[in-house]
């Protein structure tokens, strides 16, 4: 216990990185998978289409996957990213925002055909539609579950330690290396730090929620 | 199946007697997987015309109007609104739909939005209205349906008539060419049918042109020009109100009439 007090210093820079990794990762994800969830609901097929082949591929392969795709697969074709987190950021992206389009594109579906019907019918356009009208509706929907999609990204954030980069789990790691007595106190430690990000997430989703409710 | 179809000689009704066609359909052919819905429909509707659309439940009524501003697309055939026949998708589609209102059954209105906000959506979004002259527009609106008073309510909070009168506000906002009404009654409890009725016996009062798929009897009589039988995806039989209510020729309509008029 004295030991994880001791290290703290060291815990925190791995805690910053690691929230760093989640908050970036988490913000492009939501963004981009918003994005992809209005191109699997779009008039033109061509659009629908690259959103399912984009989702079907960042769902279905396993991260460690799309990690060694972005750090050694890119660069082996001549494609160099920088070093550091970067790679780490883009192979999480792209895992994550499959996940998002999923959960939107459920709550874009929870929404009344009527409603879009309604929005067409005042000669709003199909991207007016999704945004004045459809996505506001589903925003009370789809809460819960992108939650669910934002700790497992926290939490997914660990397989970037296999890929040189120091965060959280790779810190714990070391840790438990340099304090082969503590062990389970150390990687205890981890943990809790994991939960320092995703408790407060479900919180701040509770109080999301409850302020996007209305009535239909 | 193959009724043929009943004109009324002469014709006294025809769009052109009320000025312009401002609708037209033309050969329009729609099916629903093995459903014929729509069966080689012809029909011109005139500027300021009040027409109404009765028939059994399946006769593609609603369908036909739907297909007016292409919320159903056609098979065949073409429809012309105001000469221009309707744009496939994209920006011309969602232009012409800002010229075409459109109340529904189950009136959609933006669950989200306050009654305000749903009737100036469109004018500030569509058109371009600045937020103040919108809101002044709207209010105007909200009076002339009677629920000004509820402006700043959520949709949920109102009854189903102040729903579809709100609906009704929000369709005018964008002073549509012609306003199309898909069983705007069929949705609302018995005692509330008749303030939104009101509302639409003022509007065809205004010269407003109207396509109203209903089966209220007392508004084709009040408001309508001419009334449209269909059965069967088909227009059986066309007609003033009186000559359709009092003397229907053919079998299809004196059958529908008799099940509606007796209980």
């Amino acid at each position: 216990m004295d030991s994880v007090i001791e290290a703290l210093p060291v815990y925190l820079d791995g805690f910053r990185l690691t929230l760093y990794l989640a908050a970036i990762s988490g913000a492009l994800s939501l963004v981009l998978g918003t994005v992809l969830a209005a191109f699997r609901v779009s008039p033109l097929r061509s659009l629908r289409l690259i959103g399912t082949l984009v989702v079907e591929v960042g769902r279905n392969t396993p991260l460690t996957l799309v990690f060694i795709f972005f750090v050694f697969i890119l660069p082996g074709i001549g494609i160099i990213l920088p070093l550091g987190t970067l790679p780490a950021i883009i192979a999480l992206t792209v895992y994550t925002s499959a996940f998002v389009c999923e959960a939107v594109r459920s709550g874009i579906n929870s929404v009344g055909i009527g409603q879009a019907e309604a929005a067409r019918a005042i000669g709003l356009g199909s991207v007016q539609t999704l945004t004045l009208v459809v996505l506001p509706q589903a925003l009370r929907t789809v809460v819960p579950p992108l939650i669910n999609v934002l700790i497992a990204l926290t939490k997914n954030t660990s397989v970037a330690a296999g890929f040189a980069v120091v965060e959280l789990t790779a810190t714990g790691r070391g840790l438990a290396r340099d304090y082969p007595a503590d062990v389970i106190w150390m990687l205890l430690g981890v943990a809790f730090f994991y939960l320092v990000i995703t408790i407060p997430a479900g919180a701040i989703a509770g109080s999301i929620e409850r302020r996007v409710v209305f009535s239909r | 199946m193959d009724d043929p179809i009943e004109n009324r000689g002469g014709d006294p009704t025809a769009a052109g007697a009320l000025g312009d066609v401002l609708v037209e359909l033309r050969h329009v052919n729609k099916h629903f997987g093995q459903l014929h819905v729509l069966r080689d429909i012809d029909l011109e509707v005139g500027q300021g015309e009040v027409l109404v659309v009765i028939g059994p439940s399946g006769s593609g009524k609603s369908t036909l109007c739907r297909a007016i501003n292409r919320l159903e697309t056609i098979d065949s055939g073409t429809i012309l609104i105001d000469g221009v026949p309707l744009p496939e998708e994209g920006k011309g589609l969602a232009k012409l739909r800002s010229d075409v209102g459109m109340v529904f059954q189950s009136f959609n209105l933006f669950a989200h939005k306050t009654v305000l906000d749903n009737v100036t959506l469109g004018p500030i979004k569509v058109r371009g209205v600045k937020r103040e002259a919108a809101r002044k527009q709207a209010m105007e609106l909200l009076d002339r349906v009677g629920v000004a008073d509820q402006a700043a309510k959520l949709p949920a909070q109102l009854s189903g008539g102040q729903q579809q009168r709100v609906a009704i506000a929000r369709a005018l906002a964008m002073h549509p060419k012609v306003m199309l009404f898909d069983e705007p009654t069929s949705a609302l409890d018995p005692e509330m049918i008749n303030e939104v009725l009101d509302v639409m016996v003022q509007l065809a009062g205004e010269g407003i042109t109207m396509i109203v798929v209903t089966h209220e009897m007392g508004f084709a009589r009040k408001a309508a020009h001419r009334v449209v039988f269909m059965a069967d995806g088909q227009i059986v039989e066309q007609a003033t109100p009186e000559e359709f209510f009092t003397n229907p020729r053919s079998e299809r309509a004196k059958d529908f009439l008799s099940k509606i008029l007796t209980h």
